[in-house]
């Protein structure tokens, strides 16, 4: 199995994370007869983030299946196949949509394993675009993460980069248990939405896992340790480069899974550098930068020599206003402002 | 279109004597069942005590549905059932023994004891059912999709009750199931009552069946829970799935022989006294013993084969051990390495 840790990545082969993402999908297709992917706009359309562009024309109808606008009737299907054989990867078009169709992906895909004893496996991807930015209102702008990440029984992938889009998601197809891969539209390099400078890049070529579970440092650094995920991982690299300037050295942990959460890969930094910060794109309370802060603090809350920041949505849904919606996202200024804080 | 007469020619006697000695099995499973799970509540009643915890819902008086059904399909077949899933489990070949094991919470159960009766899960026959309403609809359209894909002719049924006939979930299982011609058979087994609501408080229209036409399906109503109409309705509707022509709707008039759970006193039900004058296992023995196709011997021995599996079901049940505390994370993830490995309680305990 190839891992992050032993491929090399071929030559300077620059690619969009969308296209990233397709890539995998079409190897593991060619791989696999049992792949399908089904969801709203896959086929013709390609994915309204360009998450299926070409597959229909390359696998047909009877492989990429356009489906109604009824989620629970299609991840559920997906869910049934899965139990008899199939791998499928549905797409739920936006998280925010998950309000109607919840039912089947918390209380059928993530725990018929569990309450089977183990004899019937769900292997099955829910992929899903999150995240804001670009004023799409409360009902299509979160992230939701936190929530999937919560529930047992679904392990929960976030790429932020073309490479990790690739990897991910070829190992969430060969995964034996749910994955819910979620993808940030804001890290697609779609051509209509404004894209952090990091969203095309080098991409290895072929067969190419990243394991499920891993996180990666992005950034090493001495005194502080930033822990994100997805489109925050770029705004937090963009700061830490400014910061270096003003002689702090933050190292960046981006998570990559949140279930399975490498809990370790937090420690280890935190043990080095002695400084939190949390940056999350999903809501404050009850959710991910808490468990991260958590992970620390049930270990050896004297590892900390500052109390820890979180940045994160606080509490109140996304508004549409452009400056109402900066002022609520973990962006470069409030990153920087906690780092500056646990630093002082 | 209404079924309501049964057509006998097209059953041998000893396609009839099946259909009892199903029903007669899983009637006496659950009275087995009901027995244990009574025999320790007290003082009073409190539903999280004895051998069988837990929420209890029987289909004693349903038995007509699943046999008259399960009688067309193979284990190869996959079925969807609901909350109340005994009959149709048994019906449609689940072993008793590991059915029995799973209601008592044991290791040896489907699930391990992780499961209980509302969750029963068997990849031999593609059996599982889900507590929540309607929903079990939406992942028999993926089995019949896999099926379909596959080859072959097998088939999925997706069994609901009355009360789920206005969920979501199953009007968009009716439309997908129709518009990608899935080999699938809609069941409705429509007991009257959703917990304490009667349908007439419930639903617009009279029938759910002609909820079908909705959905370019045909749907057919088996009135007088009767199993050998019930059969004929399923052979027809599995004959339509196996030959390519898409899904189906049956909705049958059952009866809740007993409360929605156990426990439930239904004050609400206004024809409580009657209701045991109902039951459609004497009625359909009366019927056989008439037409000469069963003598008292034949029930005598086909209720003491029932008693005698169902005793050592439930003996296998009794003897075998409950889950280890120890394992409680174990089988979360396909992945064993995963076991007990992502728990923040177990990270703090270990380091």
């Amino acid at each position: 199995m190839t891992t992050t840790e032993t491929a090399t990545p071929a030559a300077e082969r620059r690619l969009s994370t969308s296209k990233a993402m397709v890539e995998a999908i079409a190897l593991e297709m060619e791989r696999d007869p049992n792949v399908i992917y089904l969801g709203e706009d896959v086929d013709a359309y390609g994915g309204i983030f360009s998450s299926t562009t070409g597959l229909g024309k390359q696998f047909g109808p009877d492989r990429i299946l356009d489906t109604p606008i009824s989620e629970t009737a299609f991840i559920g299907l997906a869910i049934g196949a899965a139990t008899e054989g199939l791998r499928p990867i549905a797409e739920l078009m936006f998280v925010d949509f998950m309000g109607v169709c919840f039912d089947q992906i918390y209380n059928h895909m993530a725990k018929i394993h569990y309450e089977s004893g183990g004899n019937v496996k769900v292997p099955m991807v829910l992929a899903t675009a999150v995240g804001g930015g670009y004023s799409d209102g409360a009902q299509h702008s979160q992230c939701l993460w936190g929530t999937f990440a919560h529930l047992p029984g679904m392990k929960v992938v976030v790429p932020s980069n073309p490479a990790d889009a690739k990897g991910l998601m070829a190992s969430a197809i060969r995964d034996d248990s749910p994955v819910v891969y979620m993808f940030h539209k804001g890290v697609m390099g779609l051509p209509w939405m404004s894209k952090n400078r990091r969203s095309i890049d080098v991409v290895p070529e072929g067969e190419y896992l990243v394991p499920i579970g891993k996180a990666n440092v992005v950034r090493e650094g001495s005194d502080v340790t930033v822990v994100t995920v997805s489109l925050s991982v770029h705004h937090c690299l963009d700061v830490a480069d400014e910061l270096a300037g003003s002689g702090i050295d933050a190292e960046v942990i981006d998570l990559r899974s949140l279930v399975p959460l490498d809990r370790q890969a937090v420690l280890d930094s935190v043990s080095k550098t002695g400084r939190l910060v949390v940056v999350d794109e999903d809501y404050l309370s009850f959710g991910l930068s808490a468990e991260i802060a958590s992970t620390v603090t049930d270990v050896d809350p004297g590892m900390l020599r500052a109390p820890v920041q979180r940045v994160a949505v606080p509490d109140v849904p996304i508004p549409y206003a452009r400056a109402l919606e900066y002022a609520a996202l973990p962006r470069q200024d409030r990153i920087a402002a906690a780092i500056r804080a646990v630093m002082a | 279109m209404t079924a309501t007469t049964s057509n006998p020619g097209t059953l041998s006697a000893q396609d009839r004597q099946e259909l009892y000695a199903t029903m007669v099995l899983s009637r006496t499973f659950e009275d087995a069942i009901l027995r244990e799970y009574h025999a320790d509540k007290g003082p009073g009643f409190d539903i999280g005590k004895g051998l069988v915890p837990g929420e209890m819902h029987l289909s004693s008086g349903q038995e007509p549905v699943a046999a008259g059904v399960c009688a067309h399909l193979t284990t190869d077949d996959a079925v969807t059932a609901t909350h109340r899933p005994h009959h149709f489990a048994i019906a449609h070949g689940m072993d008793l023994n590991k059915m029995a094991a799973e209601i008592f919470g044991r290791t040896t159960g489907f699930g391990k004891g992780r499961g209980g009766h509302m969750h029963l899960f068997d990849p031999d026959t593609h059996f599982s059912c889900s507590g929540i309403i309607a929903e079990g609809a939406p992942p028999a359209l993926g089995m019949a999709f896999a099926f379909k894909r596959k080859g072959g002719n097998h088939i999925a049924v997706s069994v609901v009750g009355e009360g789920a006939a206005n969920q979501g979930a199953f009007h968009e299982s009716l439309n997908l199931a129709a518009l990608w011609n899935l080999p699938v058979v809609f069941v409705i087994e429509d007991n009257e009552w959703a917990i304490s609501v009667p349908r007439s408080k419930s639903t617009a229209v009279a029938s759910n069946a002609d909820r079908a036409s909705g959905y370019g399906m045909p749907g057919v109503t088996v009135e007088g829970n009767d199993v050998e109409a019930v059969h004929a309705a399923a052979g027809e509707a599995v004959r339509r799935a196996r030959a390519g022509e898409g899904p189906s709707l049956i909705e049958v008039r059952t009866l809740r022989l007993l409360g929605h759970f156990e426990g439930d006193a239904q004050g609400y039900r206004p024809e409580l006294v009657e209701v045991p004058s109902w039951d459609p296992i004497p009625r359909y023995e009366t019927v056989l013993i008439d037409a000469g196709v069963l003598t008292s011997d034949d029930v005598s021995r086909i209720k003491g084969q029932a008693s005698e599996r169902v005793e050592t079901a439930i003996t296998f049940a009794k003897d075998s051990p409950e889950p280890d505390p120890a394992d409680l994370l174990d089988n979360i993830f396909a992945d064993s390495a995963l076991d007990n490995a992502d728990s923040a309680l177990d990270n703090a305990e270990e380091d």
